[in-house]
């Protein structure tokens, strides 16, 4: 039995006639970045709360670390950084620290050594003894990040972790989300910035009105969609067939009078299904002029996926 | 426990950062100065007119009635105020939301709170309530009957708001749990009054109006009690004044207040552990 990070089968939240979500089933590896991507209101930090048990679920199952989620055990081994990331402003912000370190329960002899530490890996050393209601946004969110870190997690929920920082500030999360992968740590980043995890993340689902629709790989390594460029004679109905039952989908068809034969773009799933492309055109009796492939990015399956009607406002 | 104690010491440090202990106590002094003052200028009359020792020392204690009553007026001020915000305001700003996600169960933030705001309560009306009884009986020698059992009423009459407060910021945004507890009191505090001169005019039905707003939120009741605790045995009925207690409220009141601060304490856990953060 695998022993997943977060495995979730059809978690649920409702909030009286209104769905908050509706279908959460997810499987995170452990050591895994996962990016969870939706747009605005599409559940994302509702499932985030269910899986730290902030929320209760209306439904559904879900393990964190194995455990049920929101239990002492599990919070010991998770870091959180919510999106709303508000804190007792009278604190200096090695105060905040030294108080979720305490929380935490992490002893005092190591307290100081980690607070330092991460201090320092978010450029805020300097700024260690002022209180945070003299902190900026961007400040106040590295803050947040290193409390989600003191506990050394082995799992950490990221929820827009770089929505208040600057491109260095943004440089240095991602640095620090390489840095956690490194180490093992699973990170389960929430986002609607597609750059931020497509930079970091290994696989990411997509989720609308509350609702996991696809999940996808990322990382280069693996495997992802295609779109292929496909240049024939003609497009007889006998190759139309062939390609969908390949499993490809049509992007768009090229009716422009007067360009020879027919140009249209397909999406495959990956590398492997290209052949079959060019296998139809040969066995549908057409000639393939050509056949060029272009990785879909993920702003393109983003908008695949959830469509471009739905801003989420 | 430790979190519970984390949680307390947190209460302490915002009061402390946000200058509520430093301006409660410089103006506490200020209030115990004049009191001292203004309490040695009537006694100092009282006995130049040649009254004689029982009238002086009704006079010393209507004093010390109006300068506790006033106590008891900011325990219930201050125990909504300063309350008031601590769990409905982090709820609202999310601030709960990272300290609920440590390991530590919700019980823990209430208790810890609860605790916090107690010991903060406590040291207000022991210093000042206190105060005022230690200034009469030192300056002045008058110490009235049952002083301690007198400060242990305030002190239940702040642990009554402080849970219900914290059972109310559970469920209400920081300013309607304001305005609700504050119109609660004033139906406490009309229909104590209602009792009281109700019970002069021999009045069941106005002394059962007012025993029922007192079920309502018992504080009025229990500041009758404490005025009653005071009171020297022999004072006539002329010299009630708006500080005395005509209706006294029974000791059955005294239990149902410490029960319902202890039930609205646990419903303060109970609704806190199923709210969504």
């Amino acid at each position: 039995m695998v022993d997943f990070a977060i495995d979730t089968n059809n978690l649920q939240k409702t909030y009286g006639d209104k769905t908050a979500v509706a279908d959460l089933t997810i499987q995170v590896q452990r050591g895994e970045v996962f990016g969870f991507l939706g747009p605005n209101g599409a559940g994302k930090s509702t499932a985030v709360k269910m899986l730290l048990g902030l929320v209760i679920p209306s439904d559904g199952t879900a393990k964190v670390l194995g455990m049920s989620p929101g239990s002492a055990k599990a919070l010991r081994k998770i870091g959180f950084l919510p999106e709303h990331f508000r804190y007792h402003e009278w604190l200096h912000a090695d105060e905040l620290l030294e108080l979720h370190a305490e929380l935490y329960g992490i002893p005092k002899s190591v307290r100081r050594t980690r607070i330092a530490t991460l201090l320092e890996r978010l450029s805020l050393t300097e700024h260690a003894k002022r209180p945070l209601s003299g902190f900026s946004k961007g400040m106040l969110q590295r803050v947040g990040l290193a409390q989600a870190l003191l506990c050394a997690p082995e799992l950490v929920f990221l929820d827009e972790p770089t929505s208040a920082l600057d491109p260095f500030g943004r440089m240095l999360v991602r640095e620090v989300i390489h840095e956690l992968k490194a180490s093992g740590t699973t990170v389960f980043l929430n986002s609607h910035l597609l750059g931020e995890v497509e930079a970091t993340c290994d696989r990411a689902s997509f989720i609308k009105s509350g609702r996991v629709l696809q999940t996808v790989a990322i990382n280069e390594n693996e495997q992802q969609c295609v779109r292929l460029s496909v240049h024939t004679d003609t497009l007889s109905d006998g190759l139309h067939r062939k390609i969908i039952e390949s499993g490809a989908k049509f992007l768009s068809i090229d009716d422009k009078p007067g360009s020879y034969g027919k140009r249209f773009e397909l999406s495959v799933a990956d590398d492997a299904n290209i052949p079959a492309i060019a296998d139809a055109v040969v066995q549908s009796g057409g000639k393939l002029f050509g056949l060029t492939p272009h990785r879909i990015s993920l702003e393109e399956t983003f908008l695949n996926i959830i469509g471009h009607e739905d801003s989420g406002q | 426990m430790q979190p519970v104690f984390t949680i307390m010491r947190l209460t302490f440090r915002e009061a402390w950062r946000r200058k509520v202990v430093l301006l409660s106590l410089v103006l506490s002094i200020l209030y115990l100065a004049l009191y001292s003052i203004g309490f040695g200028y009537v006694t100092g009359r009282a006995l130049a007119g040649n009254s004689h020792g029982l009238m002086v020392s009704e006079v010393q204690n209507t004093l010390l009635l109006a300068g506790l009553y006033v106590v008891h007026f900011l325990t219930v001020v201050l125990s909504i105020f300063v309350c008031g915000d601590t769990i409905s305001g982090e709820i609202s700003t999310h601030t709960i939301q990272s300290l609920a996600t440590k390991p530590i169960s919700r019980w823990q933030i209430i208790i810890g709170k609860w605790l916090g705001y107690s010991i903060l309560m406590g040291l207000y009306i022991t210093i000042v309530g206190g105060g005022l009884i230690a200034i009469t009986w030192l300056k002045f020698q008058y110490l009235p009957s049952s002083p301690i059992t007198a400060l242990s009423l305030l002190l239940l009459e702040s642990q009554v708001l402080i849970c219900l407060t914290l059972f109310a910021g559970t469920r209400l945004s920081t300013i309607t749990n304001g305005v609700t507890l504050f119109l609660i009191y004033s139906l406490a505090f009309i229909g104590s009054w209602v009792e009281q001169i109700g019970s002069t005019f021999n009045s069941p039905e106005a002394v059962r109006v007012g025993v029922i707003s007192s079920l309502l939120l018992p504080v009025e009741a229990l500041w009758r009690r404490t005025s009653y605790t005071l009171q020297p045995a022999d004072v006539s009925p002329t010299h009630f004044t708006p500080f005395s207690a005509f209706s006294v409220p029974s000791v059955a009141m005294i239990w149902y207040a410490g029960a319902y601060a202890l039930v609205a304490l646990g419903l303060s856990i109970w609704n806190f552990k199923r709210t969504d953060l």
